[in-house]
């Protein structure tokens, strides 16, 4: 993880959104700020799929948004291939926009009713001045639909005439169009049936593969980013509280609220139910008035006295994974939080 | 299923039709199930699978020119299909309650939460307001929202997702119902939110002893707080047994599907997702015979034709399933999927092995094979 690796596709150094709240109608004083992204630090390597997950209001869509410049950062760094992105304007992040692109979480209102499939998954090229000639447009867009599973003669149909997994397919056929480096996606899956949602992931996947690219996978679903991520970073109110690789996290939590997040997850098998579940109490403070210090201490079963004063770091664990915590879990703790498949090598 | 007490609500061969201009859609298509006081039964589906249809029609809230609705709701004796608008109004909110799945928009922003809960102690007791206020902060405490002498004043607006899902259940369990139906009650909370809603729900039904039916398109979900589950599918019960069986020994390829293609925290990661092909079915001009068969992947000729019916799995009474794969294939595809072969190395075990020219003559349950 350091700062200069040559494979680090996005470097990403103390990254801050604050969303200012301000008051009064034409004289518009501040007089707060939602802190949706405070302070997060992580690469993304070349080829591997991140995943960020936490619940509601953690600022994990705010990231995916800043990394791809939809919303301008208020201070830190972001590198792409070592170059740094949040002083790129015009002409310049025009280009480096096509080495990025986004897939949304809602397949209805993230495509325009009025035009059609193929315009849609066209757009790309048009923004961007490539394959001008309507012809070569036109079979390109076709191979994009067959790639992603679409029928190519559903070129001049309309969004409504799809169904919500077709719809997500469009989406990801929009994105691989300019055969990007890195694709974020926020919650690709999570407004989608449940059989459905399996055959997107696996697009996904095979994309990946197939392609070579880099994801930036954001859930809420503890059980779709084990699937998909190779790294996992937790965030909890704008910060990132755990950050480690796919094995560690789900084998060995360090951070009690990865824990909490892990023993939430209902489990579709009565008999894997039975570990004890660590339900967390209250719900998710505000990000303009964070808690002090440690900002789980509030809803933790381990918040001692200094957790309310002294802020804990991103520090690295015995087990590869990153934590941010004075008392991280200890074994006997995990596996209480894990389903009894995933705990067998901790006791 | 075992009938040692009466129960308090029976589904007999239910259906719900509504004509619109496109045709008429068969929402709900003859469906029959039954919920005893102190049990909980999940009713699991995807989106269009009739599943709320059927707990809207309940709740009397299906009633319109459009709709056609037969069969029987029989509730404590009564049927609630045939009895008049003031009587159902009389059983809604009061015995039967019901709790939605987004709880923003089924809470009125203009009016205090507090007032929201006593409309309807009001509209069924007859009691002063001020003993139903009190009334309201005690149920606000019994679904555990901090400061509830505060909380009651308050707007929608006020409350997280969380506080305003638990107003809800509050709401729900004013008038002390005999039977609670959640709507996908969890669908729009966080995990977190969600495991202590979930949990809220058993603890209630158990000082209550209501009974519970669950609406949901996520296992995961019923596998926790249900005791029986009926799977449905195009308007119809696909499956239909206790939770543990269901997980254990499940018999419906759409109930497979629904398992093998959600990823889950205690399987092996690198395990590839079995997607179901193809998508949910029209209700309008649904497939002809097994509703499931043009996404199915065990699908026979015969299957196209016959119409397979809600019938036990031999030797358990309490476990049924409507496919027409033979009982034995259908146990040894599941051992197969199982250990991680995919449906289409198990096809074999469905085609009869000498020649599919039979297929169309061979009974489907001599189609089996091995």
């Amino acid at each position: 993880m350091s700062a200069t690796s040559p494979e680090a596709l996005i470097e990403v150094r103390d990254l801050v959104k604050h969303f200012p709240i301000t008051s009064g109608i034409i004289f518009q004083r501040k007089v707060g700020a939602v802190k949706a992204v405070d302070g997060i630090s992580f690469d993304v390597m070349k080829g591997e799929t991140l995943g960020i997950v936490g619940e509601t209001g953690c600022g994990k869509s705010t990231t995916a948004r800043l990394i791809v410049r939809l919303l301008d950062v208020t201070s830190g760094e972001l590198r792409f291939e070592g170059e740094d992105m949040t002083k790129l304007k015009g002409a310049a992040l025009k280009a480096r926009r096509r080495e990025m692109q986004m897939i949304f979480q809602d397949p209805y209102s993230s495509l325009n009713p009025r035009k059609t499939i193929g315009s849609i998954i066209a757009e790309p090229f048009a923004i961007h001045g490539l394959l001008k000639s309507e012809g070569e447009r036109k079979k390109r867009v076709q191979e994009l639909m067959d790639t992603v599973g679409l029928n190519p003669e559903h070129y001049n149909r309309y969004p409504h005439e799809f169904s919500g997994g077709q719809r997500q397919r469009i989406g990801v056929a929009r994105a691989i169009a300019l055969e990007p480096k890195l694709l974020v996606a926020d919650e690709p899956v999570s407004a989608l049936d449940v059989s459905i949602q399996a055959q997107v992931l696996n697009l996904l996947r095979q994309l990946q593969r197939d392609m070579g690219l880099t994801l930036i996978f954001i859930a809420h679903d503890l059980s779709v980013v084990r699937h998909m991520c190779d790294r996992i970073a937790v965030m909890y109110l704008g910060k990132i509280v755990e950050l480690a690789p796919n094995e560690s996290l789900y084998g060995f939590p360090r951070h009690p609220y990865t824990g909490a997040l892990m023993s939430a997850v209902p489990v579709p098998d009565p008999a894997g139910t039975s570990h004890e579940r660590q339900i967390l109490t209250g719900d998710v403070p505000s990000p303009a008035n964070p808690p002090s210090a440690c900002r789980f201490h509030t809803r933790c079963s381990k918040a001692q006295g200094r957790c309310a004063e002294v802020e804990p770091l991103l520090e690295d664990m015995d087990n590869g994974t990153q934590a941010a915590c004075h008392f991280p879990l200890t074994p006997e703790e995990a596996a209480l939080r894990l389903p009894p498949a995933l705990a067998s090598g901790l006791v | 299923m075992s009938t040692d007490q009466a129960p308090l609500l029976q589904v007999e061969d239910l259906k719900v039709e509504f004509k619109t201009d496109d045709g008429i859609v068969h929402a709900v298509d003859g469906i029959s199930y039954s919920v005893k006081a102190g049990t909980t039964l999940g009713i699991v589906g995807e989106s269009g699978s009739g599943k709320s249809v059927t707990s809207l029609t309940t709740m009397g809230l299906t009633r319109s020119r459009s709709t056609s609705v037969s069969g029987k709701i029989l509730f404590e004796g009564k049927d609630l299909t045939t009895i008049s608008a003031d009587e159902i109004r009389h059983i809604r909110g009061n015995e039967i309650a019901m709790i939605f799945q987004d709880p923003l928009s089924s809470l009125h922003p203009f009016y205090k939460v507090g007032a929201q809960i006593s409309e309807g102690i009001l509209a069924h007791r007859s009691v002063s307001k001020a003993a139903a206020r009190d009334r309201t902060i005690d149920l606000l405490e019994m679904v555990g929202i901090p400061d509830p002498h505060r909380r009651v004043d308050q707007y929608p607006h006020e409350f997280s997702g969380g506080m305003r899902q638990r107003a809800m259940i509050a709401m729900a369990l004013a008038n002390e119902p005999k039977l609670l139906i959640a709507d996908e009650p969890t669908t729009a909370l966080d995990v977190t939110v969600q495991a202590q809603i979930l949990a809220l729900i058993d603890d209630l039904q158990k000082r209550l002893g209501m009974a519970v039916i669950v609406i949901t398109h996520d296992l995961g979900v019923v596998a926790q707080i249900a005791d029986e589950i009926a799977v449905m599918y195009a308007g119809r019960i696909v499956e239909h047994t206790d939770t543990r069986r269901l997980f254990s020994a499940p018999q419906h390829p759409y109930t497979w599907g629904l398992l093998k293609s959600i990823p889950r925290l205690d399987s092996p990661r690198d395990e590839e997702l079995v997607p179901i092909q193809g998508r949910p079915p029209s209700l309008v001009n649904r497939p002809s015979g097994c509703f499931f068969h043009p996404r199915c992947p065990y699908l026979l000729e015969d299957h196209k034709r016959i119409d397979p019916k809600l019938e036990p799995v031999p030797g358990d009474v309490d476990h049924q399933v409507a496919c027409l794969l033979p009982d034995a294939t259908r146990r040894e595809i599941w051992q197969g999927l199982r250990a991680g072969k995919t449906p289409e190395e198990l096809r074999a075990l469905v085609e009869p092995p000498a020649a599919t020219v039979a297929a169309t003559t061979v009974p489907p349950d001599q189609g089996g094979g091995v």
